[in-house]
């Protein structure tokens, strides 16, 4: 199974691979190094809500309300900053953590301690908080030179060739593979989405752990906030609109399962990062901006029924042997 | 826990009596009682609010999504979901407006939006029942395909070429007070109505979504349930295409954006369980009615529309989450 879970990886990191070579000859500049790291600069923000995303998934459940979680604690902290310009950037960014964990915790507790559906929490949650940040900022926008310069220039200062905000991804990659494969979370958190009653049955508490998988994707949606109001250097209502779809696409493209359990954090990464070429090449190929919607949601498709197929035949084949050691038990006896 | 005595005669009813005390314990009642207080407090707190032509005026604001909730409710109670709806309505709307541009009448334009419609809902339907796919990340994606071909045919552009008789089905009026659309909705209220509470093919929906594998050992077939679902769910998301093409007069991608999530709210308000297996559409109706009622009088208190959807969602969550507090309460006191 761990070699079949390598190969999609791999599988998705050729076609990677393919595709930016395609693209490097329609434009020539496309494959430069120094163009890929602005690709995976521009991607960073939708690796780590995929990474918050996978982490819900993980669990059975599903979070829609990243996008807008992102959208209220950035305008919170934007307001924080534009009214309390001597307040350290550290202060901020923690602020900003603990708001997105605080908001993703009300998703986790209704959905631990209530057992709503997730799905259901969510779609709730993702309208309440855009309609907050709405009522927080009295629709007006915070605009760049209402920030101050620390807040804008950190996530964009070059460190070897990659901004802040590039290796700011790096580490939460490296951190989310930590946690999800050597923690106790990490593991209950498989457990809790591959078998619900195995899981029980471990002594794995699955409701406190769905609970903390909504408390991390808040505080990694938190996180987000920072880096993409200092990046676009603007905050209103509607920034992130949809975000959400694409956090969940980069999940199915990486090969999480939605039903839950299965799905490694580099596929996520590499979902996320085909999302992120697709982006930054249709310009440079000359195809309109608008057709990017519509790619997401076919590369969705694919991915799922691609998953699903994957997904049958490892049943099958487990049914299959079963079936056969009984043959092979009875023929014995 | 008082046990039988085994001298008695043990009957098992065919059918468990309807006290009075459960009628009026059931959702729908509760539901009408919340709608009615809404109605009371709409009335005192403004002035405009009690007046024929405005009422009439209030219903715009759900007859449409009531029109795919309806649907939508025989969906959920089968146990599966269509987030793509909205994004039917889009693409519905775009396929009508570059029709007009070409000139097509009005009876055109209405095959046209419904046919629409009515291929989403197959393409769902064909990624749900036959690949067997689950319909939450489906329609996600088909949600993201169809509005996407809205923008890539639209871009930042507009249709609003309809022919004047086109208006008829968002603007028009039946008899006094009494528009074309909230007639439809009464008319297709009383056909789902009856589709699901009285046929064989109701009672199949709710059995799949009760037990889905023992609906499938007791001969129903239910790839093939499923599949009409999905194609009556776009069917509808056509209809309301044209009504709400026809009342704007125009066309643009984003139209109908996040009428998804209000059509899963009036389906999980009406009482229809979000994991399959009951409601009625009689509760649909009443969750129209509130949603309508409380979206009008927020708006002739000047409320923002964004403001009003955190109303929305506080509702979808909050009534949810009664049954089950109740339910939990109830169990403890019981002990």
């Amino acid at each position: 199974m761990a070699r079949l879970i390598r190969k999609r990886e791999t599988l998705l990191f050729a076609i990677i691979v393919v595709m930016i070579a395609i693209f490097s000859t329609r434009a020539a500049d496309f494959a430069t190094p120094e163009n890929l790291a602005g690709i995976f600069n521009d991607t960073s923000i939708l690796i780590i809500l995929a990474l918050a995303q996978m982490t819900v998934i993980l669990t059975k459940s599903i979070d829609l309300s990243v996008a807008a979680n992102l959208a209220f604690t950035g305008m919170a902290i934007a307001m924080m900053n534009a009214a309390y310009p001597d307040l350290p950037l550290v202060l901020l960014i923690l602020a900003a953590i603990v708001i997105g964990a605080c908001l993703g915790a009300i998703n986790g507790f209704l959905v631990w301690a209530l057992e709503i559906p997730p799905i259901v929490v969510t779609l709730g949650t993702l309208t309440i908080y855009r309609g907050m940040a709405f009522v927080l900022s009295g629709g007006a926008w915070v605009n760049a030179h209402q920030m101050t310069p620390v807040f804008l220039s950190v996530p964009r200062t070059p460190i070897l060739g990659l901004p802040v905000l590039g290796w700011v991804g790096i580490v939460i990659v490296l951190l989310m593979y930590v946690l999800l494969r050597y923690t106790q979370f990490g593991r209950s958190a498989y457990a809790t989405g591959g078998n619900p009653t195995a899981a029980v049955y471990a002594g794995i508490d699955t409701g406190w752990t769905k609970f903390l998988a909504f408390v991390l994707s808040g505080a990694l949606a938190g996180l987000a906030s920072y880096l993409w109001v200092s990046r676009y250097a603007v905050a209103y209502v509607d920034i992130a609109n949809g975000f959400e779809l694409d956090s969940v696409a980069a999940c199915v493209i990486g090969g999480i399962s939605i039903a839950g359990g299965v799905g490694s954090v580099a596929g996520t990464v590499l979902g996320a990062l085909f999302l992120g070429v697709i982006k930054n090449a249709l310009p440079v190929i000359g195809i309109s901006p608008f057709t990017q919607m519509a790619i997401s949601g076919a590369v969705i498709i694919l991915a799922v029924a691609f998953n699903a197929r994957r997904e049958r035949n490892r049943g099958r084949i487990i049914l299959r042997d079963r079936a056969a050691a009984e043959v092979r038990t009875e023929a014995a006896a | 826990m008082s046990t039988v005595s085994t001298h008695e005669k043990r009957v098992i009813p065919d059918r468990l009596g309807t006290p009075f005390r459960r009628i009026l314990a059931s959702w729908e009642v509760l539901l009408f009682a919340v709608a009615i207080l809404i109605f009371i407090f709409n009335s005192l707190a403004s002035p405009y609010f009690l007046d024929a032509w405005n009422l009439s005026d209030a219903t715009f604001n759900f007859t449409e999504k009531a029109m795919i909730a309806f649907a939508m409710a025989l969906l959920v109670i089968s146990g599966e979901i269509d987030l793509s709806v909205a994004a039917i309505i889009a693409l519905a709307s775009t396929a009508m407006g570059a029709a007009a541009q070409l000139g097509i009448g009005t009876p055109g334009l209405v095959a046209i939006g419904i046919g629409t419609g009515l291929a989403c809902g197959i393409f769902n339907g064909v990624l749900v029942s036959v690949l067997k796919l689950p319909s939450i990340v489906v329609t996600i994606g088909t949600m993201s395909l169809f509005r996407g071909i809205s923008y890539i045919v639209l871009g930042d552009q507009a249709y609003g070429k309809y022919p004047a008789d086109f208006a008829y089905f968002g603007q028009g009026y039946v008899v006094w007070v009494f528009s074309f659309e909230f007639v439809l909705f009464i008319v297709l209220a009383i056909l789902f109505a009856i589709l699901l509470h009285a046929t064989n093919f109701g009672r199949q929906v709710y059995a799949i979504g009760n037990n889905d594998f023992a609906a499938r050992f007791s001969g129903i077939p239910v790839e093939r349930v499923k599949f009409i679902l999905f194609l009556l769910t776009g069917v509808m998301s056509g209809v309301a295409a044209v009504c709400l093409t026809s009342r704007l007069g125009s066309t643009r991608p984003s139209i109908a954006q996040g009428w998804e999530l209000e059509v899963v709210t009036m389906v999980v308000l009406g009482g229809i369980s979000i994991l399959g297996g009951s409601g009625t559409i009689g509760g649909v109706v009443i969750a129209a009615f509130v949603m309508g009622l409380v979206t009008f009088g927020l708006g002739l208190l000047n409320v923002p529309g964004i403001v009003m959807s955190i109303f929305i969602g506080l509702l979808l969550i909050i009534t949810i989450a009664i049954p089950i507090i109740a339910r939990r309460v109830k169990l403890m006191s019981s002990r």
